[in-house]
């Protein structure tokens, strides 16, 4: 029997996207006593999937898409979570090619589907940069604000982490889960580091060092991205399972056409979603919150465009979809001559935020120390040409010695950096398509060069030959979506207040990382979350 | 080098087969043995073909290096605990192999010598060939045997630890060995 796709009787709240921030503030209102309906335009993965998955990750020529379809889900394109195809096209005119669908995923649980899970707080100058150093814009919320929700978000997600970080912004309570101890390599690291000023420190994981909320410990399966078999990392599938437990409705595969207004432009009605059977149907709400990532909730946004509002929903401002941020990657990499044992876990246990707040370089920088650097001997003898004595001889030869610091960098908020919709191209709905138009500015630039030197500084320190960099001009995104809807207070100047409300709708509300009015180096999703419990709190009070 | 049953219930784990997937292995711990053994039946060994066996052995003879040891007990072990559709096509392509050895060398996959046998697999061009389960017959052979094979070899422990690396990708080997200097011995290693 088909899945029953029709909307509700109208409800306190629909949520549109059922990815960590929608999740999160589903469960929370429904455990609230609120009545939540939840859309999402992609499918819900079975959990029972998640080891064929792997097999398709590790295995070449296994194809998931086809088992997919197989299974009667979208066979929307290529790669373990189905991203791709016309449903999910876009165009990317900027300076620098974005690949945006390798950077989210549509469904059940969103991008934390196939995310790596680290999980650090921003610290106290991202929320102040421009009065701390007349660069980008202040957000109109500081550390202490979001300081009670950031102790939330760590026991939503299960975070392991220990307080051994010099750098870090103050907390008030343990980390709910202890911190995986440092691998081989970082005690490599470390000596090295500390010789240089660098002082390293355990990585916050979204992932469980022990059993936690019904969830295994992590069993080093060492593909924690692109997917994690055994359930240890996070995924918002945990959220979204609290929230239909406590009444919540989640329908998948129910793309958002538009956002309907009342006739005077200033409520939202209805979100008007599309269903794989070809009907459209309206879920009538009292309040509205779009949690569909920087760039779909942009084109929700864009797509609702009206006569109250001929640019786009929330659009007074002009500013829905500028400011489109990510994390820029630098790195570098080589082999030393002992061992390092990597490629036994998919997830780093050492960093290094020592540049974070200084100001050489100014932009935001964190240093990663990976635990996968160089080849994995089974991936690399699948795809290898040869086997027998010769193959083992070049997979020793290969495997061992390799060593790499990888880093975040900073990117401030520029106006041409945006999200727009692309009216040449259409999607399987004949809805234009987003456009991404971005680029690495000169002082990102500039500090990807100096965090290149810092890192180069590291591995000659341990006598390594150097065999890549990864610098300004090899640079790619981090896929953190971030800055498309600024949070402020000035109307003129941002498209959310403080609440995240937006300020042309009063009953419309955004979660994620849009809002960011900068976006610091460090990983999204602990603040995202954080946002969200935030978001639901004053949510709640306002209905 | 002795491969064990152990390592080819290892492989299957790594491999996604229910009912072994998902158990980890941590080092030191036997019960994951037993509960893994649940999935592969005196019953399931019966249904592998002894001729397909065989071919499948001497596949892997090739494509292993020369130290392994236990060949036969390990391939039979992991083929037997594959899912039923899988391991058809397995010894659907095994035969497909067997036919062309008969062709070209008048003689049954498995009664070749080592190096006829990886003469003939690369005449096929299977050493270059990408793998597709529903290619040409060395695309076939690339992805349901040799890849299969070399799948279950170095996504287990023991064929990991002849590259230096005991709970390679894949292989829910824990969260201890990540933390070592160097590999601890096997019989407190999974």
């Amino acid at each position: 029997m088909a899945e029953d796709r029709s909307p509700s009787p109208p409800v306190d709240v629909c949520i549109v996207g059922a990815g960590p921030a929608g999740a999160i503030v589903a469960a929370r209102l429904a455990e609230a006593g609120h009545d939540v309906v939840v859309l999402d335009a992609g499918p819900r993965f079975d959990l029972d999937d998640r080891t064929e998955q792997l097999d398709a990750h590790v295995r070449p020529g296994v194809d998931s898409a086809a088992r997919s379809a197989a299974d009667n889900r979208p066979a929307a394109g290529d790669g373990l979570w189905d991203m791709g195809g016309e449903r999910d096209a876009y165009t990317s005119s900027g300076p620098k090619g974005y690949p945006l669908n390798a950077a989210r995923v549509k469904g059940i649980g969103g991008s934390t589907l196939h995310w790596q899970g680290m999980v650090m707080r921003l610290h106290e100058r991202d929320f102040e940069l421009h009065t701390r150093h007349g660069v980008g814009v202040d957000w109109p919320i500081d550390y202490a604000d979001l300081r009670p929700y950031y102790a939330e978000a760590e026991r939503e997600l299960g975070v392991a982490g220990a307080d051994d970080n010099p750098f870090a912004p103050p907390r008030e309570e343990p980390f709910p889960l202890p911190a995986f101890p440092p691998s081989h390599s970082d005690a490599i690291f470390a000596d090295a580091c500390e010789s240089l000023g660098l002082p390293t420190h355990s990585v916050p994981n979204a992932r469980n060092s022990e059993p936690y909320d019904g969830a295994s410990a992590c069993v080093g399966y060492g593909t924690c991205k692109p997917v994690c078999p055994s359930g240890a990392k996070y995924t918002a599938e945990r959220h979204v399972a609290r929230a239909e437990a406590a009444g919540a409705r989640v329908i998948d595969r129910a793309p958002v056409q538009r956002l309907d207004h009342g006739p005077d432009g200033e409520r939202i009605e209805a979100a008007v979603y599309a269903t794989p059977d070809g009907e459209e149907f309206r879920q009538a709400a009292r309040t509205v919150v779009l949690a569909c990532g920087g760039v779909e909730n942009v084109r929700l946004l864009l797509l609702s465009d009206s006569d109250a509002h001929p640019d786009g929903l929330a659009n007074s401002s002009g500013l829905v979809g500028r400011y489109f941020m990510d994390h820029c990657f630098a790195g570098v990499g080589g082999r030393v001559d002992r061992p390092t044992r990597q490629n036994h876990v998919g997830f780093n246990t050492t960093e290094c935020h020592a540049l974070y707040d200084a100001e050489d370089p100014l932009p935001g920088v964190k240093l990663e120390f990976l635990n996968y650097a160089g080849p994995s001997p089974v991936i690399e003898a699948l795809h290898a040409d040869d086997w027998g004595d010769s193959l083992l001889d070049s997979l020793r030869d290969s495997y061992g010695t390799h060593l790499a610091v990888g880093g975040l960098v900073e990117q401030y908020p520029h106006a041409e950096n945006r999200i727009t919709l692309d009216p040449s191209t259409r999607d399987d709905h004949g809805n234009p398509v987003p456009d991404v138009r971005w680029s690495v500015g000169p002082e990102t630039r500039t500090a990807i060069e100096r965090t290149n030197e810092v890192q180069r500084a590291i591995l000659e320190e341990l006598g390594a030959e150097v065999d890549w960099v990864v610098g300004p001009d090899e640079t790619g995104p981090a896929y953190h979506h971030m800055g498309t809807t600024r949070m402020g207070t000035d109307p003129t100047e941002s498209v959310v207040d403080p609440d995240c409300r937006a300020h042309d709708c009063d009953n419309l509300w955004i979660a994620g990382s849009s809002v960011f009015p900068t976006g610091g180096a460090m990983n999204p999703t602990l603040t995202i979350a954080a946002l969200a419990c935030r978001l639901a709190d004053r949510l709640d009070d306002w209905l | 080098m002795d491969l064990s049953r152990r390592d080819a219930l290892a492989a299957l784990a790594a491999t996604g087969v229910a009912g072994v997937a998902g158990a980890t292995f941590l080092d030191g711990e036997d019960g994951a043995t037993a509960a893994a053994g649940d999935s592969t039946s005196s019953d399931d060994t019966a249904t592998a073909s002894d001729d397909g066996l065989a071919i499948l052995v001497a596949v892997a003879e090739t494509v292993y290096p020369a130290a392994a040891e236990g060949v036969d007990t390990f391939v039979e072990t992991y083929v037997s605990g594959l899912p039923d559709d899988r391991q058809d096509d397995v010894f659907a392509v095994a035969a497909d192999l067997d036919a062309t050895a008969r062709d070209w060398e008048d003689a049954p996959l498995a009664d070749l010598g080592r190096s006829t046998r990886d003469r003939l697999l690369r005449d096929l061009g299977v050493d270059v060939a990408d793998p597709d389960p529903d290619g040409y017959l060395s695309e076939r052979i690339r992805f349901h045997l040799v890849n299969e094979l070399l799948y279950a070899f170095y996504a287990s422990p023991t064929g990991g630890r002849l590259v230096g690396i005991e709970n390679p990708i894949a292989y829910p080997g824990g969260t201890e060995s990540y933390q070592r200097a160097s590999m601890a011995t096997e019989d407190t290693d999974g």
